[in-house]
């Protein structure tokens, strides 16, 4: 995209019809770092990738609890991110304290996507530079949506944004048919997965990953590091490998076996850096 | 819209006070009685609208049904009973318009009732009305109760007014787990016959509704059967000539 004079107010059409300021504000999200999605009929996992802007620093938190039933991932300006967090907190206690029971995730959504559209209808506001991904649940089931600078909202079985989400995306596309029916594991394998491919050779680490999970009968909860390591550990493919006959996912003892087998002849990048339990190790050791 | 008119005139109206706040009721409905059985919920009230010690409206429908799964009785001040339909009427409006499959269940509109009739009591305007709510959702049965200062619990049987010291007795002996339709009625009868009896507002016309998962069903007004012949009622100045 290139500088116009029609770029400069949010409220200035172009004689294409289009309101550059809003996709500006949908460039923000995607140079903002990965956050993924996937829902089955009953769960909902999120993941991101954990940017930190440098090795002194902790990364920013991306993965918010909404409340017991809804979760959300954000990518891009993760301030605007943190406010409109605080907007869905709000709005989901509120409701449980007239109601005494959930806020349904879709009108919540809706909510969120009529406060973005206020911002490219005033002269003095600017849009919101953060794309969101809620996952939730409602009378019919597990649903995840994403949520636009735009004001848009759309509903996905999996979705991918921020920086090489395409490749995310990716393997989602490849997967996504058999999501619905998914247990809640291979959700969880699936959101690992399209997460490394977000990651373009570098090693699948936990420390670099944030993976969240919410279903019927399990409230929306982040999973800790340990418990991130060993699935990681569990359901380690070596890069680009596919398993070839794309079946519904079986025992994960047996991608565990067919991936030790295969390390060994595999390229990677990964292969200095040895055994995922190596990765505490001090770099003194080499 | 309605309710920032009544703010604004409220406000004018602290400076002539009490003008527009509720002091005591005019019109008022007595007893609502209900309980829990197999498939639902069962609710009787009579269609006496009674204005002080006059019965004077004798065709007042005291239950309504409340979008898809509930069921309001009222007792107390009729015009109170009025308002909250309107409101209620307002937000099953704005419910049905998200047209999104999910639907405000009796739990919900028993509890934006508790939160609207606490926040009339703290203004010091209260609905003088003792509510009383019940429904099924997806199978879950709920029955529950609302005063004019916001007490509010839920139970397996519930009575408002007279129906307390009445009802509830004969409620508490004969009420058990997955009644018959059938049972239930009686139960409810007997409870609406002593009621007759006894209470000075109550009239012999009365309706049972009942709501199921299928939806609301408000029997057509009947009476109950009476008897008076006792021997006490005969020559009852007897022991004492000349009273009455």
């Amino acid at each position: 995209m290139f500088r116009n004079q029609y770029d400069t107010d949010v409220t200035t059409w172009s004689p294409a019809g289009r309101l550059f300021q809003v996709e500006y504000a949908m460039e923000a999200v995607k140079q903002g770092s990965a956050a993924i999605g996937l829902r089955s009929k009953t769960h909902v996992v999120l993941a991101c990738v954990n940017k930190a802007n440098s090795e002194l620093s902790s990364h920013q938190k991306k993965i918010f609890k909404v409340d017991d039933h809804i979760g959300v991932a954000i990518a891009g300006l993760t301030a605007d991110g943190r406010v409109l967090s605080r907007y869905m907190r709000s709005e989901c206690i509120n409701y449980n304290y007239t109601y005494e029971s959930a806020l349904p995730v879709g009108r919540l959504v809706v909510q969120l996507a009529d406060k973005a559209q206020v911002c490219t209808q005033r002269s003095w506001k600017r849009p919101y530079g953060v794309g969101l991904l809620v996952g939730g649940l409602d009378e019919s089931g597990a649903h995840l949506y994403y949520n636009c600078p735009s004001g848009n909202y759309f509903e996905y079985q999996a979705f991918a944004i921020g920086s090489r989400s395409q490749a995310a995306k990716t393997y989602l596309e490849r997967r996504f048919g058999s999501f619905q029916e998914s247990s809640r594991e291979d959700l969880i394998k699936d959101a690992l997965i399209a997460t490394r491919e977000t990651l373009q050779g570098e090693k699948l680490r936990s420390s670099i990953c944030t993976i969240a999970v919410l279903g019927v009968g399990e409230p929306f909860h982040i999973l800790d590091q340990d418990t991130v390591q060993q699935l990681i550990d569990a359901f380690e493919i070596v890069a680009d490998e596919e398993p070839p006959a794309a079946d519904p996912p079986t025992g994960e003892a047996e991608q565990g076996a067919a991936s030790e087998e295969g390390a060994a002849a595999d390229q990677g990048a990964a292969a200095d850096q040895g055994a995922a339990a190596d990765e505490g190790a001090a770099p003194m050791d080499i | 819209m309605s309710l920032s008119e009544s703010n604004q005139a409220q406000h004018n109206s602290l400076l002539s006070s009490d003008s527009q706040r509720t002091l005591y009721p005019y019109v008022t409905g007595t007893s609502v009685v209900a309980l829990k059985y197999k498939d639902g919920i069962l609710m009787a009230a009579d269609m006496g609208g009674s204005y002080g010690s006059t019965l004077r409206y004798k065709s007042v429908e005291r239950m309504k049904p409340v979008g898809k799964h509930s069921l309001l009785g009222a007792s107390g001040e009729l015009s109170d009973f009025q308002e909250l339909l309107r409101y209620l009427d307002e937000l099953i409006l704005y419910d049905n318009m998200w047209d999104d499959g999910n639907s405000l269940g009796p739990k919900e509109v028993h509890n934006y009732l508790t939160r609207v009739m606490y926040n009339r009591r703290n203004k010091f305007n209260p609905l003088w009305n003792t509510l009383v709510l019940g429904g099924v959702k997806n199978g879950q049965k709920y029955l529950g109760t609302v005063t004019m200062i916001g007490v509010h619990f839920e139970d397996n049987h519930v009575a408002t007014g007279f129906g307390n010291h009445l009802a509830r007795p004969i409620l508490r002996d004969e009420w058990h787990e997955n009644l018959s339709f059938e049972d239930g009625v009686k139960i409810l009868e007997k409870c609406m016959r002593v009621l007759l009896y006894r209470d000075r507002s109550a009239v012999n016309k009365l309706q049972i509704a009942k709501i199921t998962e299928e939806g609301v069903t408000i029997s057509q007004p009947y009476s109950l059967k009476t008897f008076w012949g006792f021997s006490a009622f005969q020559n009852p100045t007897v022991g004492a000539e000349g009273s009455w």
